[in-house]
């Protein structure tokens, strides 16, 4: 088993479907941030057989951890500070999500009008289903498990 | 202040209280003819109409208003790259009030974010048509005396016709209605009519290709056009254009009391034969449709007379 040493102040996301890490990854713009990201791919999981685990190093107010609950809010999310877990996070799905993914619908507005926040907001809680704010799109995301 | 982007931004209550406004300059239009004076509505339509346009402008002109504006994207800045935001600042200098046309759908509403005078959106792209909706609602409750316990049957394009789309919604507030949608496979109506509004508040609904085994059940029989400009590809145009043409013979199998509604223009859909019928009330439509702005222009504006 592969071993990566423990964070003294950052986040522990665990239970990541398998292989979507790199997603993860991108979608909290973690490529912007200069801090320390350990990604670890195919772990065994008694629960989900193979997952993904990422630990990431940085204050943690750095990230809004908020937006995990669009892309799948099964993953745990572990706060940690002085190396201890202070807090274990529950993800619920976000009323709005903003410039997180694009709206595909070619004649949607978001499509010519300049530097326009990409916005999808929940219309169904229950069907989980999200909604461009300006043309209504329907979200059909490749990241989202239920969707 | 208050902007027009779908018919569900008024309420039931607002919207009865703007209807009853329009019936009123109906009858009395001599009471309205000066209450806009001084006043410029701006019609912004970055796409060709006829219909709407006139009619705003002719609503604002019955008011005692002024118009300016553009007609086509062409002789706007948008054709020099201006952003639908910075346009609506520069027209809010200029107007009290506008209505904006645009193919992209959301684009009135990212006008009224940074808007300082209301915006009415006079359709976006497939998404809605609010004004429409208002024009049908008020020809509805003018000529069948409800806006509740009706059959609606809505025929043609159901998935790029935002007419229907706005009409489904506000009716969709309203006891006993349901609805008939009639339409090829390829243009039925898109699933955020059916999920979040249809089953999502238990509207009993049936989808049918054929016009003339549900005619009879029908109180209110909503045409449309197949919109070329809707699609990409005019071999999908060409092969649904001529789907549905409602003619004499299809009227007979309807009630003595049914209402062949249209957003207009017209192509082929409605034969000519059956404007002389006294159900045909499409043209009727059009002079509602001059009230309804009427009565929404002195609302936002928030004018009594």
């Amino acid at each position: 088993m592969l071993n990566v040493g423990t964070i003294q102040e950052g986040f522990v996301l665990d239970h990541i479907p398998a292989g979507k890490s790199m997603d993860i990854y991108k979608y909290l713009h973690l490529d912007q941030l200069d801090c320390c990201v350990a990604i670890i791919k195919n772990a065994r999981s008694n629960k989900m057989g193979k997952k993904d685990i990422m630990k990431i190093e940085c204050p943690i107010d750095f990230i809004d951890m908020n937006v995990l609950g669009f892309i799948d809010h099964t993953i745990t999310v572990n706060i940690i500070k002085d190396a201890e877990i202070v807090e274990k996070k529950a993800l619920q799905l976000p009323k709005e999500v903003v410039n997180v993914v694009k709206c595909k619908n070619p004649r949607c507005i978001t499509s010519i009008e300049q530097e326009l926040e990409h916005i999808f907001v929940l219309t169904d809680p229950r069907k989980e289903v999200y909604r461009c704010k300006w043309c209504e799109e329907k979200y059909r995301g490749r990241l989202r498990r239920k969707l | 202040m208050r902007h027009l982007m779908t018919p569900l931004d008024l309420s039931v209550e607002e919207l009865d209280k703007l209807l009853d406004l329009g019936n009123d300059i109906e009858k009395h239009p001599e009471k309205y003819a000066h209450a806009c004076a001084g006043k410029k509505l701006a019609t912004l339509f970055y796409e060709p109409s006829t219909r709407t346009r006139l009619s705003f402008e002719a609503a604002m002109m019955n008011l005692g208003g002024n118009v300016l504006g553009f007609s086509s994207a062409a002789s706007s800045s948008a054709a020099k790259g201006e952003s639908v935001s910075d346009t609506i600042r520069m027209i809010s200098c200029y107007a009290d009030i506008c209505a904006m046309r645009h193919p992209k759908e959301g684009a009135p509403m990212v006008a009224s974010r940074v808007s300082s005078i209301p915006v009415i959106n006079a359709g976006d792209g497939g998404h809605q048509h609010p004004t429409q909706t208002l024009t049908d609602l008020l020809t509805i409750r003018s000529l069948k005396g409800r806006l509740d316990n009706l059959v609606i049957g809505l025929c043609g394009d159901l998935k790029f016709g935002r007419t229907v789309h706005s009409l489904i919604k506000a009716l969709a507030r309203y006891e006993g209605i349901s609805f008939v949608l009639i339409s090829p496979e390829e243009l039925r109506i898109p699933e955020y009519i059916r999920e979040d509004v249809l089953d999502a508040q238990g509207i009993p609904y049936k989808e049918v290709e054929h016009i003339e085994d549900v005619m009879p059940d029908l109180d209110i029989l909503y045409m449309t056009r197949v919109q070329r400009e809707r699609f990409f590809n005019e071999e999908d145009y060409i092969r649904l254009k001529d789907f549905y043409v409602l003619d004499k013979k299809k009227m007979e199998l309807a009630k003595e009391d049914m209402l062949v509604l249209h957003p207009l223009p017209r192509v082929n859909e409605i034969s000519v034969e059956v404007d002389n019928d006294p159900r045909a009330a499409y043209f009727r439509q059009v002079q509602y449709g001059v009230y309804v702005r009427m009565a929404l222009i002195l609302t936002l504006l928030g004018i009594e007379v």
